[in-house]
């Protein structure tokens, strides 16, 4: 019910809350609006132009190693 | 690829490699959970996108488990009489710009779909892509009503709210939203109390999941005993839900496990969840298919009734006697059956002329079914 | 049905191949119209083709209106075994309209004309009223040398399906131009000539299709329509740049059904697949070809096309039913 994309922010306005983020070399606007801070650099799902969580390194990695671990074991 | 593209980039994600990998740890799972096969409800419409999409669908009833398309879905699951109010909106009104996201303007109802209405003198029907083009619609168009047509659950309506709000806040009195504004818990607890469909766990929906956080499951596995987790959206993530499901299976403990920790953090959004809470309150709703479900749906508060266009007007909604004669929708949402089970699919109903909504939406099982078709 | 024309009739998808096998075909039966090829083979040895060009905006970051004019009608004639010769060209234009825009579509027409060895050898302007058209519309007919005589019943088990070039740059590069959604990229209509495949019918290229609106996905599926073998598309051999990727990810569309300008799918035989693959990435238009797919036995059934995603699974495709629209939710 809801396309979410990884997309990495390129630039943040503060006052309005918004941004631009970039995913495989599209650049959209991002309503930072609905996560506490967001700073560039960082990577966020965007769902309907707005940032709806922000995306866990650590976890990400975790998750990939696991996948890399399973398909190396079978 | 830099390190964080790789993390958030598709790589083992979807290849074929990992994916046959998964399978066959997805096969003796099901095995050690006992029995001849496995029934799970993948709740949100993007899930059930991804499985046909990538043909997983199939792959996974080989290993024994199968797939039940759930309620998640919000242009299906949105009452016939609220589409004929923007369809009324946009054809009887002039001088109305009516905003929606692309798959709102293919529903059919009895008085055409949105986008086959010819829309009155000086109105006109707008694609959007976020609920913000809607709001710069209304400040570019001053001697317009902009309406926009909302539907969604927790992870699109914080969006639409807060720009509701910002409307109000910036005096764009030309701006208003109709609702349909839906929450995920309620439809599944009507589901499990209804008793009618066999379901032995649920995948649930990565992105509503962002918002509200594992815990608003909990009720799941605690009163109704039924395993479940939380999903991603790659062919991978959903595969390592349906083990972690199996695995819950097998050992007789059911949870809410989270296999989307880089997006779901454990407690969801709070800021998200604060701006609903703000804006909006808890209603009865009735979804198309699943009747009237208590504090299922999301309405604003009187603060911001101003931007309500139900209430700005005088839209007479609530009526459930809408659906399309023949059409079962409502039993593909529940569970009850597989599109081919409904005589009009494939036969009146196709894509090219959907007569209900669950062939309407690219996330729709109909439209999904008969779309991503499995070879013979 | 309802008694109004809707745009998915324009949308080169099902709806459209209705509207000719319904209304277009039983009224002007003729067995030179009814194969209903991108070009007609005409008796006297020439190939006759037409092509309505409308796009908002008539300039786009790759090319504009002028450019695509000539260039999908000379494509038509390639891909229809024909080498391209003569272009009429039509003008619409709508009252208002910018000297300087029009001038500038000009200068294109004659640079593509040029870059494909077609001229412009007879036209038509006319100017309609303020609001009855969007700027500039433009038709161009084309006459080429036939060369081949492609046909579908050439095609066998084992065959190639040869892809140019990255599919879905057209699309998307007029979608993001169009600044509905708000978004930037550097995306850029691939709108070429493909004359550069001429020399190809030569070299036993047994059918050709330029790929434009519905997508790869909709050439191959009207193709595996005529032939009594499936086709098997694999999905991670279908060339796609990262950023249409990525903006059709965002958009919630499948690149598969996207509109190239200046891509062909080839049905190649087996035997010279090799061959033929190694000598077409030596064009510019041939660079990134790719071999995407093989007409199958053994799997599926006669008329479908078949795609091995890229997690390992086998679904359908179909033809693109209606207009594409971005999926949000």
């Amino acid at each position: 019910m809801c396309l979410g994309i990884p997309s990495k922010i390129v630039s943040v306005d503060e006052i309005h809350q918004t941004g631009q983020a970039d995913h495989l070399g599209t650049r959209v606007m991002v309503n930072l609006a609905l996560l506490d801070e967001a700073r560039v650099g960082e990577w966020v799902i965007i769902h309907a132009g707005f940032a709806i969580s922000k995306l866990n390194d650590q976890e990400a990695k975790e998750t990939l190693d696991l996948l890399r671990q399973i398909a190396a074991h079978e | 690829m830099n390190k964080k593209g790789a993390a958030a980039g598709p790589g083992p994600y979807r290849d074929k490699k990992t994916i046959a990998a998964l399978l066959r740890v997805v096969e003796e799972r099901r095995r050690a959970a006992g029995g001849p096969s496995c029934r799970i409800m993948e709740v949100c419409g993007t899930h059930t996108m991804t499985i046909h999409r990538y043909g997983l669908k199939k792959m996974l009833q080989d290993v024994g488990v199968g797939l039940v398309a759930g309620p998640g879905c919000p242009v299906c699951i949105t009452p016939n009489d609220i589409h004929e109010a923007a369809i009324r909106l946009v054809t009887e009104r002039e001088n109305l710009l009516l905003a929606a996201f692309g798959d709102m303007t293919r529903v059919p109802t009895k008085i055409g779909s949105l986008q086959k209405s010819a829309a009155a003198r000086g109105s006109r029907i707008q694609i959007v892509y976020s609920p913000a083009e809607s709001l710069e619609s209304a400040r570019r168009n001053p001697d317009k009503e902009v309406v926009f047509f909302g539907a969604g659950f927790e992870t699109t309506v914080p969006a639409i709210a807060l720009t509701a709000a910002k409307a109000l806040e910036d005096g764009i009195v030309n701006y208003s939203v109709l609702s349909a504004f839906w929450v995920i818990p309620p439809p599944l607890r009507a589901i499990l109390e209804s008793g009618r469909s066999r379901i032995d766990g649920f995948l649930y929906p990565g992105h509503v999941s962002a918002i509200i956080g594992p815990q608003a499951y909990d009720f799941v596995a605690e009163e109704f005993r039924r395993p479940g987790a939380i999903a991603g959206f790659e062919p991978a993530d959903i595969l390592l839900a349906i083990i972690s499901i199996l695995e819950q299976i097998a050992a007789g403990r059911p949870q809410v496990a989270n296999e989307y920790t880089r997006v779901v953090s454990p407690d969801g959004n709070p800021t998200a969840r604060a701006v609903l809470d703000r804006i909006l309150e808890p209603k009865d709703a009735v979804w198309r298919g699943l009747g009237r479900i208590s504090k299922s749906g999301l309405a604003f508060r009187p603060a911001f009734a101003a931007a309500d266009a139900e209430k700005k007007f005088g839209l007479k909604l609530g009526s459930t006697d809408t659906e399309l004669p023949g059409c079962r929708c409502g039993d593909v949402l529940k569970g009850l059956i597989e599109p081919p089970q409904c005589r009009l699919y494939g036969r009146v109903c196709t894509p090219e002329k959907p007569q209900g909504p669950c062939m309407v939406s690219f996330e729709g099982s109909c439209l999904a079914f008969h779309k991503y078709g499995t070879p013979s | 049905m309802s008694g109004k024309i809707s745009l998915d009739l324009g949308g080169g998808g099902k709806a459209m191949r209705d509207f000719i096998a319904g209304r277009i075909l039983p009224a002007f039966k003729n067995p030179l119209l009814s194969p209903l090829l991108d070009a007609s083979h005409l008796p006297e040895g020439i190939a006759f083709t037409t092509d309505s060009y409308v796009v908002d905006p008539p300039v786009f970051p790759g090319g504009d209106i002028g450019k695509l004019a000539v260039n999908g009608t000379v494509n038509d004639l390639v891909v229809s075994g024909a080498d391209p010769r003569y272009l009429s060209l039509g003008l619409i234009l709508e009252e208002g309209l910018e000297w300087s825009l029009l001038d500038r579509i000009l200068k294109s027409i004659r640079t593509a004309a040029a870059g494909a060895r077609v001229r412009i050898v007879t036209g038509d302007t006319k100017v309609v009223r303020r609001g009855q058209g969007d700027k500039i519309y433009i038709n161009t007919s084309g006459i080429g040398g036939i060369i081949a005589s492609p046909s579908p019943a050439l095609i066998r088990p084992g065959d190639a399906v040869i892809v140019t070039g990255p599919v879905g740059d057209h699309s998307l590069a007029i979608l993001i131009a169009r600044g509905d959604y708000g978004f930037q990229s550097a995306i850029k209509s691939d709108c070429a000539p493909l004359n550069g495949l001429l020399p190809f019918w030569k070299r036993g290229v047994r059918w050709m299709r330029d790929i434009t609106r519905g997508g790869l996905a909709t050439v191959l599926t009207e193709l595996a329509g005529e032939i009594p073998y499936p086709i098997l598309l694999e999905e991670d051999e279908v060339p796609v740049s990262a950023p249409v990727r990525g903006a059709s990810e965002i958009l919630g569309i499948d690149p598969l059904y996207l509109a190239c300008e200046g891509r062909a799918v080839l049905i190649v035989p087996e035997a010279g697949t090799e061959a033929i693959l190694r000598r077409l990435r030596t064009l510019p238009l041939g660079r990134k070809a790719r071999i995407a797919g093989r007409v199958q036995t053994g799997i599926g059934r006669p008329g479908e096309l078949i795609l091995r995603t890229s997690a390992g699974g086998l679904r359908l495709l179909e033809p693109l039913t209606s207009e594409l629209l971005p999926r949000i939710c």
